[in-house]
């Protein structure tokens, strides 16, 4: 086990380094220049500030620099926020990402697994169809859809929850729900298949033989088993959440991570791009790390296969 | 010799306290008249919603609209601008100007404080004007506002004379002598800018890196000053600042900021009383125009077409130029897509930016140098094609990628390939910064392009179509323009009634070269809570003036 764990940081190490190189050269790809005022300066003036900044040198040489950095777990220096490390930004905006992120992924399984367990139960009823019916809407419309439509609708019409902006937990509602519908979806239609198929397998029908309740059957015997691939799901889906954050996060006006990244790839601010973009990265290997451990602890045959 | 200059501060001393005093009471009264009817008092707190975070607040390296609108709400420079756009007191009561109008002396007050107490001195301002122009602060606006004014501004920017070198010097703790690199007229205007205001040097140096980062490493000597803020926050407090040497006229007790992009949530928030100003999109208007704060906000950037000489054959030629900038209807451009209150431009120097010397808008005297005429259009076109010996022309045009602007490309398009026969216009739409490269490398035929005011004269656009001029880029060139926009800056620069006419000259030539087609007059469309009050907008530096801003009953 710990082998393994080692091995799979090292290749985390490796994902890193390798997404690390493909940004900052895609990065300096990207029409433009950290300047704000480019068009009033002369070349001479533009030359001064970026040998300030030190981008007037060859780009291998800045990508070893930024390297060298990194390793040191130095980010750089904001171009846009005169003065600020990288760092103190990723920090000041990664908890209400992470907040929503973490309570649309909660909310969003246990509302989908509900649904889809309903739907399995209950096959061909009203129940299945209404549960398929927002399963198949929450897959294919858009976040930032919903988004508007909730803000709309329960704070601007109904006045129950505020419009927009950061601060306490009723905040948060309305933006969870926007990012939870679709992790839900997904859940629900993985649940429902996956629920149908256990229930006519094998061992169910030897649960029944033997007498097993049918709400022991259905939890025990059957979630349990239905559960296993929703798992691998669960990685898109958080990264789902991650790219549904800059949208959600700029219609309710919360001070995210998500936000963060658009914006500083608008400004071409070099050091935040490579920042937020590195922490996306690092996000989502994580997840999938602890998904495959998970797996491992879930599902017996998986844990062998890994443990050789 | 020391007591004769003594006598002389006291004396402007005296007389400035007397002229405070004057316009002190002149408002008092006011207020009083108006107090019975304000009963009951309200609670003197505006909530605002920001675009943005603020990325800098640090003079020198400010460059952003926010940068600037809250260095103008928490600093004070030599002057400040009033409602009518002409300079008020500041930091500096009166000026001096040396008869070659080179020399600029500056009485400063002696009751002006920074908000931890010290006094606000002409070293303050040296030490900032130089801090703006080292190489070394890489500064984007000071080399650019400050080079070719300031006497020695662009060499010590390039490193070539050390940075006391630059013209900027203190006679005493208040009086501040600039020299100039040519006589500048419209200096005063540009002494309010952001770029040029004073540091306290102890406080910036013993802040080190962290300055002007959060609201602890920032000193005000401005009407307001920060009680929460960082670079990256979302939200923060202006409040009063009790230092500020005029906080007697200041009635406005905080300001909240909420940053906000989304124009829709701007707006809902607007409807639930959360904030009392929203900006509305194009898509907005038609919604909210007919709401009772639906305003229209004016703004001094034109834009227009740059009609590139040096890479189409076609534009090269005058009459070519001349039939593109008649031919396309710039009032349902301004009505149907842009439908936010922006106006038609027939001309360079925008309306209610300057006024001439006997007082009447700068626009209003020019008049319309070039409309929509599709006849006349076709006369030209049909010359110029004449004289190209060819019967059809294709003609690229650059412009934005932004939603709008790709809305006004197209309708541009379809105007002159519709009114031109035999004209066929490409599009081109690229990112703002993609087509600034393009603009630098001249490799364009037609650009949609625009430009804000620097400082309040018309100088600031003329000099943009010099011959080798920084934004010429086009390859236009006509030795008469040049001289005559020149002279503004040197020969005729202290003769107000001779500048004025050679401007109006050289708009004239511009137009006849039909060097630029313009199209448009930005404004905004806004809502906003008839309980502010007092708030105005600035032709150019901080957006919005809070200084003499107040609440108002609500109803």
């Amino acid at each position: 086990m710990t082998r393994y764990l080692l091995r799979r940081v090292w290749y985390m190490l490796i994902t890193l380094f390798i997404i690390a190189t493909f940004s900052f050269f895609l990065m300096k790809i990207l029409p433009g220049s950290p300047l704000n005022a480019e068009d009033k300066l002369s070349e001479e003036q533009k030359e001064i500030i970026l040998e300030k900044y030190g981008l007037n040198d060859p780009i291998p040489v800045q990508y070893a620099k930024y390297l060298g950095g990194l390793v040191k777990g130095d980010l750089g220096v904001s171009f846009k926020f005169d003065n600020t490390p990288v760092t103190a930004i990723l920090f000041d905006r990664i908890g209400p990402s992470a907040l929503l992120g973490f309570q649309a992924l909660v909310v969003g399984s246990i509302l989908g697994i509900f649904l889809g367990l309903m739907a399995s139960i209950f096959r061909n009823s009203p129940i299945d169809f209404s549960s398929t019916i927002i399963a198949v809407i929450g897959t294919s419309i858009p976040s930032f859809v919903f988004a508007g439509l909730l803000q709309y609708v329960f704070a601007v019409k109904l006045g129950w929850f505020p419009v927009a902006l950061w601060g306490e937990f009723e905040h948060t509602i309305l933006p969870t729900i926007a990012l939870a519908i679709h992790p839900m979806a997904t859940a629900a239609r993985f649940t429902r298949t996956e629920m149908v198929e256990v229930l006519h397998s094998n061992y169910i029908i030897t649960a029944r033989a033997k007498g097993v309740s049918e709400s022991g059957i259905i939890l025990k015997h059957g979630l349990r088993n239905a559960l296993i691939p929703l798992i691998t799901v669960l990685g898109p889906m958080a990264v789902g959440l991650m790219t549904g954050s800059m949208v959600i996060e700029q219609i309710f006006a919360i001070p995210g991570i998500g936000e963060q990244f658009v914006t500083s790839v608008m400004v071409n601010d070099y050091p935040t791009i490579m920042g937020t973009t590195l922490l996306f990265a690092f996000g989502f290997i994580v997840i999938i790390l602890i998904i495959d451990l998970l797996y491992g602890l879930i599902d017996p045959r998986i844990r062998l296969a890994g443990g050789k | 010799m020391k007591k004769q200059y003594a006598w002389l501060l006291a004396l402007s001393l005296v007389l400035s306290m007397f002229l405070a005093a004057c316009s002190g009471g002149d408002k008092e009264t006011a207020d009083d008249n108006k107090k019975p009817a304000d009963e009951p008092k309200v609670e003197q707190t505006l909530n605002f919603i920001n675009g943005d975070t603020i990325p800098s607040m640090d003079p020198s390296l400010g460059t952003d609209e926010y940068a600037f609108q809250f260095l103008g709400a928490t600093m004070e420079g030599l002057y400040r601008l009033d409602e009518k756009g002409q300079v008020s007191d500041g930091i500096a009561t009166e000026h001096k100007v040396s008869d070659d109008g080179k020399t600029w002396t500056f009485t400063l007050r002696e009751d002006a404080k920074w908000s931890n107490g010290d006094p606000v001195t002409a070293n303050d301002f040296v030490y900032a004007w130089q801090r703006a122009v080292d190489p070394a602060t890489g500064s984007e606006y000071g080399p650019y506002m400050m080079g070719g004014v300031i006497k020695n501004a662009t060499a010590v920017n390039k490193g070539e004379v050390p940075v006391d070198q630059l013209g900027v010097k203190a006679d005493g703790d208040f009086t501040l002598v600039v020299e100039l690199e040519n006589a500048t007229p419209y200096f005063e205007s540009l002494t309010t800018f952001g770029t040029f205001l004073p540091l306290n040097k102890k406080f910036v140096e013993e802040k080190g890196d962290t300055f002007a980062t959060s609201a602890d490493t920032l000193l005000s000597n401005g009407p307001f000053k920060f009680s929460t803020w960082t670079s990256t926050a979302q939200e923060w407090d202006l409040v009063k600042n009790e230092t500020y040497w005029d906080a007697k006229t200041v009635k406005l007790e905080k300001m909240h900021y909420v940053v906000v992009k989304d124009p829709q949530t701007a707006v809902d928030l607007y409807e639930k009383g959360e904030v009392d100003r929203a900006g509305l999109s194009s898509d907005l208007v038609d919604q909210y125009a007919t709401h009772d704060d639906y305003t229209v906000e004016p703004d001094t950037s034109v834009f227009y077409l740059k009609l590139n000489q040096t890479k189409n054959k076609a534009l090269a030629n005058v009459n070519v130029r001349a039939a593109i900038s008649r031919a396309f209807d710039k009032q349902a451009l301004v009505d149907e897509i842009l439908n936010n209150g922006s106006i038609v431009a027939n001309g360079l120097v925008p309306k209610d930016f300057v006024p001439t010397p006997d007082g009447k808008d700068f626009r209003e005297v020019s008049g319309d140098q070039v409309t929509y005429d599709v006849k006349k259009a076709k006369e030209f076109w049909e010359k110029g094609l004449a004289e190209l010996g060819t019967k059809e022309v294709t003609i690229e045009l650059l412009g934005g990628d932004a939603e709008v602007s790709k809305m006004m490309n197209q309708y541009l398009a379809n105007q002159l390939s519709t009114n031109l026969p035999g004209l066929k216009v490409t599009l081109k739409e690229v990112p703002f910064e993609q087509r600034l490269e393009l603009d630098t490398a001249m490799d364009y035929d037609m650009q949609f392009a625009g430009w804000g005011p620097d400082f309040l004269d018309p100088y600031t656009y003329m000099n943009l179509w010099l011959t080798d001029g920084g934004n010429n880029q086009m390859g236009y060139s006509n030795p008469e323009y040049d001289k005559l926009v020149n002279e503004t800056a040197t020969t005729l620069a202290q003769d107000p009634e001779a500048r004025n006419k050679n401007f109006l000259k050289a708009e004239k030539i511009l137009f006849e070269d039909a060097a630029i087609a313009p199209v448009y007059q930005r404004a905004s469309a806004l809502l906003v809570s008839p309980k502010v009050q007092g708030v105005f907008t600035n032709a150019f530096g901080a957006t919005y003036e809070y200084k003499w801003a107040s609440v108002g009953a609500a109803e």
